[in-house]
């Protein structure tokens, strides 16, 4: 079995893995990382999108041999000593969840986004979530919290 | 799905990744992923050995060759989209480029991985084509260049021999007086093209002097237009260029599948086309 090395949520792991293994089975069943789920099992839905080496990623589509050497970020490394990313907080308060299973792809996808379009427009909100299904419908709200998010977010950055 | 048992082996080169490739026919060249992989969780395909080129270096970037672009197999779409020489040389290829799939997918599938899995319904094909791009494959004998038009074979079959991995392709640079577009009609937002058209066309007083127009899912393989790129040559910007776009489907034989019939393909063929060649036209 091929051994690899993944950073994970700012944690080194070394790992023997099967070359089938998914990264989104490593991360939850090997590494307990359960915050990112598995969707679509078709690439579809985008609810296992996490950050591999800063750019988002479908982890079901991803095997974890070719996350070798790699920084992954997960929903459950935004936060910071308990408190949520501001993206997080967004949609917390816009209530931009229903059931909440796309929830944590919805929410790294938004940050992805962010690093091209800092402030984006509604419509490039929906364009850049085109790969994130959301089956409650809530897609208002989840665009009312990218653009809080990113208002939240810009502040942060230009903080003295 | 879990997918079936394989092998795995990272070579650290493409002279490597050939030996390993030539040693083992059911082994497969792993690029970026992003096809292969729904594929072998659906167990559709049962490769022995996954050959990952995804990282080797001599395979990614693109380049300003002088009177060609060439891009690296491994380039990825974003990378590809990002790229101010693909930008500025072949606009076609950027403007399709951003159309594939999403921003995630975009990450990790590349560029050479799409034209090797040649799907009929993927975007790059067809732009490949129009574009009379070269793509260049690599074995242990050496190198040979394959016009696009001997590339494609078959549905989800290239021309690439066993053994032979792709390289890259080279993209001419069409010069001035050239506009471009990539019209694709698509379910969903991500979804492939159910129609697509690459439109690559050269303006001249006020008429079209020359149009090449590539045709996604039209086809077991990316096709060309040949009717109405005949058609169009010498019509005035204007009214009848729609005429024009009538024989867009001419000898095409579209698939018929759960999200169209083949002639509701024929018919979207001839729609698109129009939209293209007036977008690619800078009509509004």
């Amino acid at each position: 079995m091929p051994r690899i090395t993944v950073t994970v949520d700012g944690i080194a792991y070394e790992e023997d893995v099967e070359p089938r293994l998914l990264l989104v089975h490593l991360l939850r069943e090997k590494l307990g990382k359960t915050g990112t789920p598995v969707g679509c099992d078709t690439s579809n839905c985008g609810a296992c999108t996490v950050m591999l080496d800063g750019a988002s990623v479908k982890s079901c589509s991803v095997l974890a041999v070719q996350a070798d050497g790699c920084d992954v970020v997960t929903i459950e490394g935004l936060g910071v000593n308990g408190s949520m990313h501001p993206m997080q907080r967004a949609f917390h308060e816009e209530h931009a969840l229903q059931c909440g299973y796309c929830t944590p792809g919805m929410v790294m996808a938004a940050i992805d986004l962010l690093r091209d379009d800092p402030e984006p427009s509604e419509e490039a909100i929906r364009q850049g979530l085109e790969g994130n299904l959301c089956r409650c419908t809530g897609y208002c709200n989840i665009v009312k919290a990218v653009r809080r998010g990113a208002q939240e977010m810009g502040r942060t950055v230009s903080a003295p | 799905m879990i997918p079936a048992r394989f092998d795995y082996v990272r070579p650290g080169s493409v002279a490597e990744a050939c030996q390993a490739l030539a040693s083992d026919e059911d082994a497969k060249v792993l690029a970026g992923g992003q096809s292969l992989l729904p594929l072998l969780r659906l167990r559709l395909a049962y490769p022995s050995t996954l050959v990952d080129v995804g990282r080797l270096p001599e395979l990614k970037g693109v380049h300003d060759r002088g009177d060609h672009v060439f891009i690296g197999a491994m380039t990825t779409h974003d990378e590809v989209v990002r790229s101010p020489v693909v930008r500025d040389g072949c606009p076609l290829v950027a403007l399709a480029a951003a159309t594939v799939a999403d921003r995630a997918i975009r990450h990790r599938g590349t560029f050479g991985g799409s034209l090797a899995h040649a799907d009929p319904a993927g975007d790059l094909p067809a732009v490949v084509l129009a574009l009379d791009g070269v793509l260049v494959a690599r074995s242990e004998e050496g190198e040979r260049d394959i016009p696009a038009a001997d590339f494609f074979v078959d549905y989800l079959e290239s021309s690439l021999a066993p053994g032979e991995i792709l390289a890259g392709v080279k993209l001419p640079k069409l010069g001035a007086g050239w506009g471009f577009h990539y019209e694709k009609f698509h379910r969903t937002a991500q979804a492939w093209a159910i129609v697509g058209v690459a439109v690559a066309l050269k303006r001249s007083n006020g008429a079209i002097a020359e149009a090449r127009i590539g045709l996604t899912n039209m086809g077991p393989t990316p096709v060309r237009a040949r009717a109405a790129e005949a058609a169009l040559r010498g019509v005035e910007l204007g009214d009848q260029v729609r005429q024009a776009c009538e024989g867009a489907a001419e000898g095409t034989s579209p698939p018929s599948d759960l999200h169209a019939q083949p002639d509701y393909r024929r018919h979207l063929a001839q729609v698109l086309t129009h939209r293209a060649v007036r977008a690619a036209s800078g009509s509004p």
